[in-house]
């Protein structure tokens, strides 16, 4: 089944242009073209190579094709082609600078990773085997460690494009909440100490734009409430 | 016209998991060093490993390295170094224990200790029954490794210098490497990279096969520079199928699930692996079970209406162990096929997966090229680890859960070589050449002053299709000796490519050209390596030398561009410590 | 490019727990009131003195009150944060927080004045 398809692709180079502007493009997508990426791939060969995006493992592991994709944030691998309403309109995600065309500056969203310390931290001398955890408390990691750092959330939250600078946005949240929660790291007072903060983690107001979103099916909200829970736990 | 140039006492070129184990071991040492990465680490194609890490651990059945060593030995055909293998084999459990400290989040056992899954050519006894050895994270054991790996980069701070990539070796006239040129893709600007230590943990190049669980990314570049500077490859024809990549997609389905209890199926609804692998059945290694597909679907076996794959049945795992061990799976054959493995079978293809060869190294990861009488000179100041380098440990076919250990084991041991190389020579940065990076420029030039020409889209899915139909699963010497013809012409169609797009600021088209010179490369080496080699062995199943040669053909295949011209070296048969495991019959 | 932000202070958790607490606190009082605005409703003999003379009663009035500091504590964090969502300008927070903290104050003490009166 060949079909002709439309899209609407937001478009800046800096070198050249002073505004930003929308291409429209037309192509052809068959059978074998099920995703949004397969199409934009297409785009590029066969009509406009100079429309640049990021991707890279085309299966939603690796987080590169973060796309505003009919004004939703999404994958672009992940995207059936098929479920789009036409023209399908293609944006950078929000709320960071734009490089060139779909491509997004993450600085600052990577900045916001780190500064959360992202690493277990435990100050005892190591086993020499690994150290033990049980199943149950390995279980609470699950539906955080699966994040790709796509920045589909961060960039679709509204408490993120108001305070971009100190609000830690919902991915870094949830990998705050990935180390207070993993029974292994010792350092949770002095998390909970930091994130304690009327910007960092309070400036959350539970839109949940960021679980609507997420390509993994993750939910950031609901780490940011049990981190909220874990703060509570330390003053009653 | 002159480039700017930095200077790094170690210059990591690949953000993936060899990538970061090295650079995490040079930052801890301070050592100052970059990471050079196309694209952010985490997006580096290790995230894509599913099943998991062998390592014998032990923790469900009795395991040990030496059996470990001896699956590796036979799965890699004895092609494989056997210093090497033992070397990696004996840092496995280390190595495990190590990604657990650095936070990677194992499955565990009620016992707490890590979870072990089953897994193809993971045997007990020196291949008398299946053992436990793979450690995992459900089935994202990649991902969570480079994350944990990355995580502990940011602990020491490591320098990365994000969506860069490296064109080409600066070697001096000893033939030292000396640095790298780089090209930054936000601004376009080309720069020289001064070092004192090179390593390359590129990855493989997947790309030059149609069908690929690969990324994009994924295109060989750092074994396109080793050749156009003058240093060979190692056993490049030998090229992993996995069994089960998704019909159409190409997307990789984990050997895991059949390490949990799934198993393939033909048209007829028979679990054919029993036929060709009596013991291991389907957990025989990949080569075995890809070729038994690919009999089964040529021989009109194969499941629907084209007859073109085969079936992977898992819905008999029931709908918690597929949740809680394979959850990803699910989601891939759900966004992909629209088919939930709790109910229906997954149809699978061997796709091309994994590059055995590689840029020659030592166990230390020390890039050693012939010079002179000896064949194993070891090249100042350049290293390689990981998918690009071939140590050899995976000889001519890699067993499932030994590339995330090749990563880690060999990452670490190519930067510890080089920290005691760069103490070794602490004072100085050797001079560059004179023309330093005039090379590099004037490729890049060459593309951005290019005003008609192949289209670089058509010449790449040109190449894809010609790997594809002439250097697959099954080869003979007609159809290699066409594909030679075939990938010669188009290489030098190559050297004629245009992209419209001229633009500096983040130009993806010109990536993308010069990601293809590179891939081009190794698509040459690996088709005209595969005709060299008249032998079946591993990977390389030739139908018109269906046996392994080893009187003639032990030994690693070594190619050169200029002149393409081919020279063997012997495989190594002295481990570092234990006894010579001798070539004997494959059979699982 | 990344700016050099400061934050730190360590209050956000106690303010989102105070904004729970007095939502809570204002919650119950308001479901106390309507059940008595239900029971004045189902007897027939209530009047004015009734009403009058349950707001003479100390408890009452504590209660009364315990609302109005609620509401104007909890009316303090949630306009608070309005401002910090939105307004990127200190000189311009800060006088709103100031204007707003006038404000409450101004109809906390006159919430003082009528209950106690």
């Amino acid at each position: 089944m060949n079909k002709k398809m439309k899209f609407s692709i937001y478009r800046y180079n800096p070198e050249v242009d002073t505004q930003p502007y929308y291409q429209d493009v037309e192509i052809e997508v068959t059978n074998l073209d099920k995703k949004l990426l397969n199409a934009l791939v297409k785009i590029k060969e066969q009509v406009d190579d100079s429309i640049a995006f990021r991707r890279s493992c085309r299966e939603g592991v690796c987080g590169s094709d973060a796309i505003n994709i009919n004004g939703r944030n999404g994958l672009a691998c992940l995207t059936d082609l098929a479920k789009l309403k036409e023209p399908v309109v293609l944006r950078p995600i929000p709320g960071l600078p734009v490089i060139r065309d779909l491509i997004v500056d993450m600085t600052q969203f990577f900045h916001q990773y780190n500064s959360i310390k992202p690493y277990v931290i435990d100050h005892n001398q190591m086993p020499s085997r690994e150290r033990l955890q049980s199943p149950k408390d390995r279980e609470e990691l699950n539906g955080v460690i699966e994040c790709i750092l796509c920045a589909c959330c961060t960039t679709a939250c509204p408490s993120f494009w108001w305070n971009p600078d100190k609000f830690l946005g919902p991915a870094a949240l949830l990998h705050a909440y990935r180390f207070i929660a993993d029974t292994r790291d010792e350092a949770t007072a002095e998390r909970l100490d930091d994130l304690n903060d009327p910007y960092k983690l309070f400036r959350c107001h539970t839109i949940m734009n960021c679980a609507d979103v997420c390509p993994k099916n993750l939910n950031p909200t609901k780490a940011i409430g049990k981190i909220k829970e874990f703060m509570l736990s330390r003053v009653i | 016209m002159s480039l700017p140039i930095l200077k790094f006492e170690a210059v990591i070129v690949g953000g993936g998991g060899a990538g970061l184990r090295a650079a995490l071991q040079l930052s801890e040492a301070g050592i100052k060093t970059v990471v050079l990465s196309k694209v952010f680490p985490t997006r580096s194609h290790t995230a894509a490993a599913q099943g998991g890490i062998s390592a014998a651990l032990g923790n469900i059945e009795d395991d040990n390295w030496h059996w470990h060593m001896y699956d590796t030995v036979k799965g890699a055909d004895w092609l494989g170094d056997q210093d090497a293998i033992e070397f990696m084999c004996r840092q496995a459990v280390d190595a495990v224990v190590e990604l657990e400290h650095y936070g990677m989040p194992f499955d565990r056992l009620e016992n707490g200790k890590i979870y072990q899954r089953p897994f193809g050519g993971h045997m007990a006894n020196f291949g008398k029954q299946p053992v436990r050895r793979a450690c995992c994270v459900a089935d994202r054991t990649g991902h969570a490794m480079l994350h944990a790996l990355y995580q502990r980069n940011v602990k020491a701070n490591t320098k990365f210098f994000v969506e860069w990539m490296a064109l080409d070796l600066i070697r001096n006239e000893n033939g030292d490497v000396v640095g790298v040129t780089a090209l930054e893709m936000e601004t376009g600007q080309v720069y020289v990279i001064q070092a004192k230590a090179v390593l390359f943990a590129t990855g493989g190049a997947g790309r030059i096969f149609q069908s690929s669980t690969n990324a994009f990314i994924n295109t060989g570049d750092g074994v396109g520079i080793t050749l156009r500077a003058g240093l060979p490859v190692e056993d490049i024809e030998f090229w992993q199928f996995h069994p089960t990549g998704l019909a159409g997609a190409g997307v990789l389905i984990t050997e895991g699930v059949r390490g949990e209890g799934g198993y393939l199926l033909n048209a007829n609804g028979e679990r054919f692996m029993e036929r060709y692998a009596p013991t291991a059945k389907d957990l025989a290694s990949r080569d075995v079970v890809s070729r038994a597909m690919q009999i089964e679907i040529n021989e009109g076996r194969g499941c629907g209406p084209n007859k073109d794959y085969v079936l992977l049945k898992l819905d008999h795992l029931g709908v918690e162990v597929i949740d809680q061990r394979l959850p990803g799976i699910r989601e891939i054959a759900l966004q992909f096929l629209g088919i939930d493995p709790i109910k229906e079978p997954i149809p699978v293809v061997p796709t091309c997966h994994y590059m055995m060869g590689g840029i020659p190294t030592n166990y230390k990861g020390e890039v050693v090229a012939p010079f002179g009488a000896n064949k194993e000179e070891v090249v100042k100041g350049f290293y390689a680890a990981g998918e690009c380098a071939c140590a050899s440990v995976h000889g001519a076919n890699r067993l499932g859960t030994n590339s995330l250990l090749d990563l880690v084991v060999f990452g670490k041991s190519a930067g510890n070589s080089m920290i005691k190389f760069i103490r070794e020579h602490d004072l100085e940065y050797k001079e560059l050449p004179k023309d330093a990076g005039e090379f590099s420029l004037q490729r890049v030039q060459k593309i951005d002053a290019s005003t008609s020409g192949e289209s670089l889209a058509e010449l790449r899915h040109e190449m894809q299709r010609i790997m594809q139909q002439h250097a697959g699963v099954f080869r003979t010497q007609k159809v290699l000796m066409d594909g030679i013809e075939k990938i010669e012409a188009l290489y030098a169609r190559a050297q004629n490519l245009y992209i419209k797009d001229k633009s500096k600021v983040f130009n993806t088209a010109r990536v993308e050209a010069l990601e293809f010179i590179n891939t081009i490369e190794v698509a040459l080496a690996t088709m005209i390596c595969a005709e060299a080699r008249k032998e079946s062995r591993g990977a390389q199943a030739r139908e018109d030398y269906p046996e392994r040669d080893d009187a003639n053909f032990m030994c690693h295949t070594l190619f050169y561009r200029d002149g393409r011209k081919i020279i063997y070296k012997d495989v190594h048969v002295a481990p570092l410590t234990v006894d010579y495991i001798p070539p004997a019959k494959r059979v699982y | 490019m990344v700016k050099r932000i400061v934050t730190g202070a360590k209050y956000g958790f106690s303010s989102w727990l105070r904004q729970r607490v007095t939502a809570v606190i204002m919650l119950i009082i308001t479901v106390l009131f309507f059940a008595f605005l239900l029971n004045l409703a189902l007897h027939t003999n209530s009047s004015i003195d009734s009403w009058r003379n349950l707001f003479n009663d100390f408890l009452v009035k504590f209660v009364v009150q315990l609302f109005f500091s609620a509401l104007v504590l909890h009316g303090w964090i949630g306009v608070r944060d309005l401002w910090m969502d939105y307004i990127k300008s200190n000189l311009l927070r800060l006088t709103l927080h100031v204007v707003t903290l006038l404000w409450l104050a101004v109809n906390f003490i006159y919430s003082i004045k009528i209950i106690w009166a």
